[in-house]
């Protein structure tokens, strides 16, 4: 595992000149903090912003650039390159993972504040948070691994971040796309993030959807990997 | 041992055989150049030999390392530059090398000594999207001999640059030979094959049609065995090469009008177009 830090910092200073990437860590933390300060309409939950950022933050960020670093390394050959420099793939997606993971819980870490919480509810926002990343890093990979180029890597997960990163907030205003969105890990973690910030206790459903979700990414990630490798 | 060894590599695409038999080797310190139009299986071979495709059938052995089943250690040992080998564009060129000496485990030094080597040094700190093609062909040679190679692939690596640099390039490459570096080269520029290579192998259709020392080759087809000499009146006479024109050159000499004089033999596109019917050069 001696090259996963190599390729860490490799990672954090390539995306680090990439505007187009770097934007989607910055982007929904920063638009939570402009609305949060700057629209305050009665009746509105408290925090409103925060939750519903937070999950577009989830469904975007991680799927987004996972999905764009592993694909633009296929397609340029710089992969082919590293895995002949002796890194070994495991440390290659430890390196990707552990800076997307990261930069996506410095955003977290951001909501969370601007959420006012402390203490044991810091931390479990932050839980909640890891979580999602982490399915969403795990649906990244895999397509990232599975499409031989940027643009069949962009044209598959478009649509998939489209519908983990929305779908909760479309919810909000129809019942119909609330029952389908049951069965987002994203939306789950909505209703979690919710949850906390009533200060209520999560449904077991909420926990049962987002398992089986990472489950069901986790098998994806190893049957691509298995099947596709990182060449 | 011999650096590089093949044997009987045979390899298909579906139901097409790209290589039918190749055999071939070259000895530590040698360039070896594989010389064929677009098309002939070079960049094929290169990556079987490399360990990046396996063959249908036959060996390769490198420095004794047997690639169809290539260890990690033997990339330690091979250094390559292959034109499908991108670099990370946004970063500059010092970082583009910084992340392989960390990788290699070596002294972040060399990478001003390499950059330098390829005359990329001043350029340090400029992006690889803002490099020439042949700037970046230079920091892939670069990042190829970055390692210490014992034996260095080059897959074109002149393609499509300009005078200057391609021979800038040479010259890397001659030095790199008088290090004691194995050179494996894939062109189909003749003139690059002869100025480079020891031993060139022609491949046309997956096959070595011919194989030996490039004037060699060029002698063995010298069918007309003639001498073209210039007078200094600008006429061109061609005299057999044999006892009967030294009395016409004595001639010629006495009258001091030879401007020059040059033996017929083809040169390797004329051998390579004789043996298949093709152009080196046709894509």
């Amino acid at each position: 595992m001696k090259n996963t830090g190599i390729i860490f910092r490799k990672t954090m200073k390539d995306t680090g000149k990439n505007i187009a990437l770097l934007i989607q860590f910055i982007m929904f933390p920063l638009m939570a903090v402009i609305m949060e300060n700057a629209i305050q309409i009665e009746d509105m939950p408290e925090h409103f912003f925060v939750g519903m950022f937070a999950v577009m933050h989830i469904g975007m960020a991680p799927l987004n650039v996972t999905t764009a670093v592993i694909s633009e390394e296929k397609e340029k050959n710089t992969l082919r390159v590293l895995l002949f420099g002796g890194v070994r793939p495991a440390e290659y997606l430890l390196g990707i993972g552990g800076y997307v993971f990261s930069a996506c819980m410095a955003g977290a870490i951001i909501f969370a504040v601007l959420g006012g919480y402390r203490g044991k509810e810091f931390i479990q926002f932050l839980l909640i948070m890891a979580t999602g990343i982490i399915v969403s890093m795990l649906l990244g990979a895999v397509i990232g691994i599975r499409s031989k180029s940027q643009i069949t890597a962009a044209t598959i997960m478009t649509p998939v971040m489209m519908v983990f990163a929305f779908l909760p907030m479309l919810s909000m205003f129809n019942e119909t796309i609330a029952k389908i969105a049951d069965i987002a890990y994203s939306q789950q973690i909505q209703l979690l993030l919710n949850g906390l910030a009533s200060q209520t206790a999560p449904e077991p459903k909420s926990l049962i959807v987002i398992a089986v979700s990472a489950m069901i990414a986790a098998v994806m990630f190893t049957c691509a990997y298995r099947k596709s490798g990182l060449s | 041992m011999k650096a590089i060894e093949i044997s009987e590599v045979r390899h298909h695409f579906g139901e097409k055989e790209v290589l039918k038999g190749i055999t071939l080797s070259a000895e530590k310190g040698e360039i070896i150049g594989l010389l064929g139009p677009s098309g002939a299986g070079k960049t094929t071979l290169i990556k079987i030999i490399t360990g990046q495709l396996i063959p249908s059938s036959g060996s390769v052995r490198l420095a004794g390392y047997d690639m169809r089943q290539p260890g990690k250690e033997i990339y330690r040992e091979i250094g390559m530059m292959m034109d499908d080998f991108g670099v990370y564009e946004r970063l500059s060129c010092y970082d583009n090398l910084k992340l392989y000496t960390d990788i290699y485990r070596i002294g972040a030094e060399r990478i001003s000594e390499v950059l330098k080597w390829v005359g990329l040094y001043e350029d340090r700190k400029c992006p690889a999207q803002k490099l020439s093609k042949g700037m970046r062909g230079r920091l892939l040679l670069a990042r190829a001999v970055l390692h210490h190679p014992k034996i260095l692939f080059l897959d074109e690596p002149t393609s499509g640059l300009d005078p200057a640099t391609t021979r800038r390039i040479h010259d890397l490459i001659h030095q790199m030979q008088q290090d004691g570096t194995t050179v494996f080269l894939t062109t189909h520029n003749m003139t690059e094959a002869e100025k480079l290579c020891k031993h060139i192998a022609l491949l046309h259709e997956g096959s070595i049609v011919e194989y030996g020392e490039p004037k060699e080759i060029c002698r063995r087809y010298n069918h007309q065995n003639r001498l073209r000499v210039l007078l200094s009146d600008g006429t061109v006479t061609q005299l057999p090469n044999t006892e009967e024109a030294a009395e016409q050159i004595r001639e010629y000499l006495l009258e001091r009008r030879i401007e020059t004089i040059h033996s017929t033999e083809p040169d390797l596109e004329s051998v390579f177009m004789e043996l298949t019917g093709r152009s080196l050069q046709e894509r």
